[in-house]
């Protein structure tokens, strides 16, 4: 039992862009940024004629003393291109903080992202105070931006491209065997494609190191009523994605 | 003004503060919404379809957003009648507020069992769902034709006490037939109406955009049709109406009202605002106030057609 989730109309501070077809929104809302834990996400409401229902987006970043919130999004559909539209003044509705976030009992953890899934581990990058290191992975050079906003915040970035253009050549699952050799880590902790968490995950898993991942699903309600959400469970219990995730040891449900 | 005085209202001895509801699958079973509504005033909640046996529901995507509305083929995931009843019943009747269970059969058989398993003193009512559009026992055979429907109102009504609603379905050519029959076999109300059948194709990849193909269509898009078989089906039953169908304002539920509903549902507009169903109702007080009525009864059915002044 959480802290009342809470859903109000919360003001544009800044909505820019970040890189191709990615852009970073910043909102003031301190209700949900003075609750919110790393690997939840808001539940998002653009008031747009023609447009219904909210977008689940993960929380990249909070700042409590301004009571602000971070969300960088990739442009995917009518809802995302909408929120892309907004600008500072205008307003959006923010219900959340929603679901259930990342563990934080680790003392060495390795994150890794893949896409737009790196975004939520900017925020927990920051919890861990400089203790992570970070694996992320991404098409080619355009798409990574991350290295710059991450710099700060994490002990090493290792960094692959499928086209080789930046970092090394393939995906996260080609360079993590070798990364884990070379370092003694207690966490791993990825969010990106199903495809690839479930890879990691594996990979983990050969080496005894335990892994979280988070998951993605369209969502309606986000308060586990709709069940459009959900996803089978290795105890073949149902897992509402929305509350019970988006966030679960991997061998929960991969 | 007295709020609680404008809007008390009563169907087939179903007693609720409010004549507004919220539509089973929009909703879980009340206590999701707990942080946005006051379920202690609620005017009734009408919970996830509820099977026999669990059901995972069906796989891929489940949702897609439309012009106005969106799709939905869950495909009636639930943990069946069982756990329902030992493990979330007894916490949601702490709260103040009709519990109505939405029950699917895959045979008239199944219903029977179902309504007796539900028949308990915390439980307002039972509707039956014939309309299911998303899996092959959802009902909607039994919802396609009016001796089948007929068969199933019977049978549940044969096994328990408690009111019996059916949900019909809009996915038929002559709702107003299915209507009278029902309504012959002892159904106590009809609500009405449930998703219509609908489709939607990514055109890149040249596939349906469900993992089901097709799925139910609701939302802001259905609801003339809604409030026209609303109004179709109230000239010629006796027996109170449920009017949903694309409620998203009290404005939209006063057109159901005046065509003829005795109660509305909420359905899709708890995903976009979970705290809908107070406003609406609230927004309705204030109409029946502005309109110098004392209560809702003295709403429905009073829409003026013809040369009528």
């Amino acid at each position: 039992m959480g802290l009342p989730k809470i859903a109000i109309d919360a003001e544009v501070l800044s909505n820019e862009t970040v890189g191709n077809s990615v852009k970073k929104l910043v909102v003031a809302c301190s209700e949900i940024a003075g609750q919110a834990n790393p690997g939840e996400f808001v539940h998002l409401r653009v008031d747009r004629s023609g447009l219904l229902l909210r977008r689940p987006i993960s929380i990249a970043d909070t700042d409590i003393d301004k009571g602000q919130l971070t969300f960088i999004y990739r442009i995917i559909g009518k809802g995302t291109a909408a929120m892309a539209e907004l600008k500072s003044g205008d307003t959006i509705n923010c219900l959340g903080p929603m679901g259930h976030g990342f563990s934080l009992d680790c003392e060495n953890p390795l994150l890794i992202g893949g896409g737009i899934g790196i975004a939520p581990l900017l925020f927990l990058a920051k919890k861990f105070n400089g203790k992570a290191s970070i694996l992320m992975g991404g098409r080619t050079t355009e798409e990574m931006f991350w290295p710059e906003i991450f710099k700060d915040f994490v002990k090493d970035i290792f960094i692959t491209t499928d086209d080789g253009s930046m970092g090394t050549k393939g995906f996260t699952v080609t360079a993590l065997p070798q990364i884990l050799q070379d370092n003694n880590y207690d966490r791993i902790v990825v969010c990106g494609p199903e495809i690839m968490m479930s890879g990691i995950a594996e990979i983990a898993a050969a080496h005894h190191i335990s892994c979280q991942v988070s998951m993605e699903k369209r969502m309606a309600c986000g308060l586990g009523a709709c069940l459009s959400c959900t996803c089978k469970g290795n105890d073949n219990s149902r897992k509402k994605v929305c509350k019970d995730g988006p966030v679960f040891w991997a061998w929960e449900v991969l | 003004m007295d709020k609680n005085k404008l809007l008390a209202t009563e169907i087939a001895g179903i007693h609720m503060k409010t004549p507004v509801m919220t539509s089973s699958g929009t909703f879980g079973f009340g206590e999701e919404f707990k942080d946005f509504v006051d379920l202690n005033k609620i005017g009734a909640v009408v919970v996830k379809g509820t099977t026999l046996k669990p059901r995972s529901g069906n796989a891929g995507v489940r949702i897609t957003e439309t012009s106005a509305g969106m799709l939905n083929c869950i495909g009636l995931e639930n943990p069946g009648v069982d756990f329902f009843l030992e493990d979330i019943l007894p916490r949601i009747a702490k709260y103040d507020m009709p519990i109505i269970v939405n029950i699917s059969g895959s045979s008239v058989e199944e219903y029977g069992v179902l309504a007796k398993m539900l028949d308990v003193p915390e439980i307002a009512a039972i509707e039956l769902n014939v309309s299911c559009p998303n899996v092959k026992e959802g009902g909607i055979v039994f919802g396609t034709d009016p001796v089948a429907a007929s068969a199933v109102v019977r049978e549940a009504k044969k096994n328990t006490k408690k009111p019996v609603i059916i949900k019909l379905s809009p996915n038929i050519t002559d709702i107003v037939g299915m209507a009278v029959a029902v309504e012959a076999a002892g159904a106590d109300v009809i609500s009405m109406i449930n998703t219509l059948m609908g489709m939607a194709i990514d055109i890149e990849r040249w596939k349906p955009v469900l993992g089901n193909i097709t799925g139910g269509l609701s939302g802001p898009c259905v609801k003339p049709i809604a409030v026209c078989m609303v109004w179709q089906v109230a000239q010629v039953v006796k027996i109170p109406i449920i009017g949903m169908g694309g409620i998203m304002t009290a404005a939209d539920a006063i057109e159901f009202f005046l065509a003829g509903a005795s109660a509305v549902s909420i359905g899709t507009a708890n995903f976009v605002n979970p705290a809908i169903t107070e406003i609406i109702a609230d927004d309705l007080a204030k109409y029946l106030d502005s309109k110098k009525l004392q209560n809702i009864s003295e709403l429905i059915g009073k829409l003026k057609t013809g040369n009528s002044k």
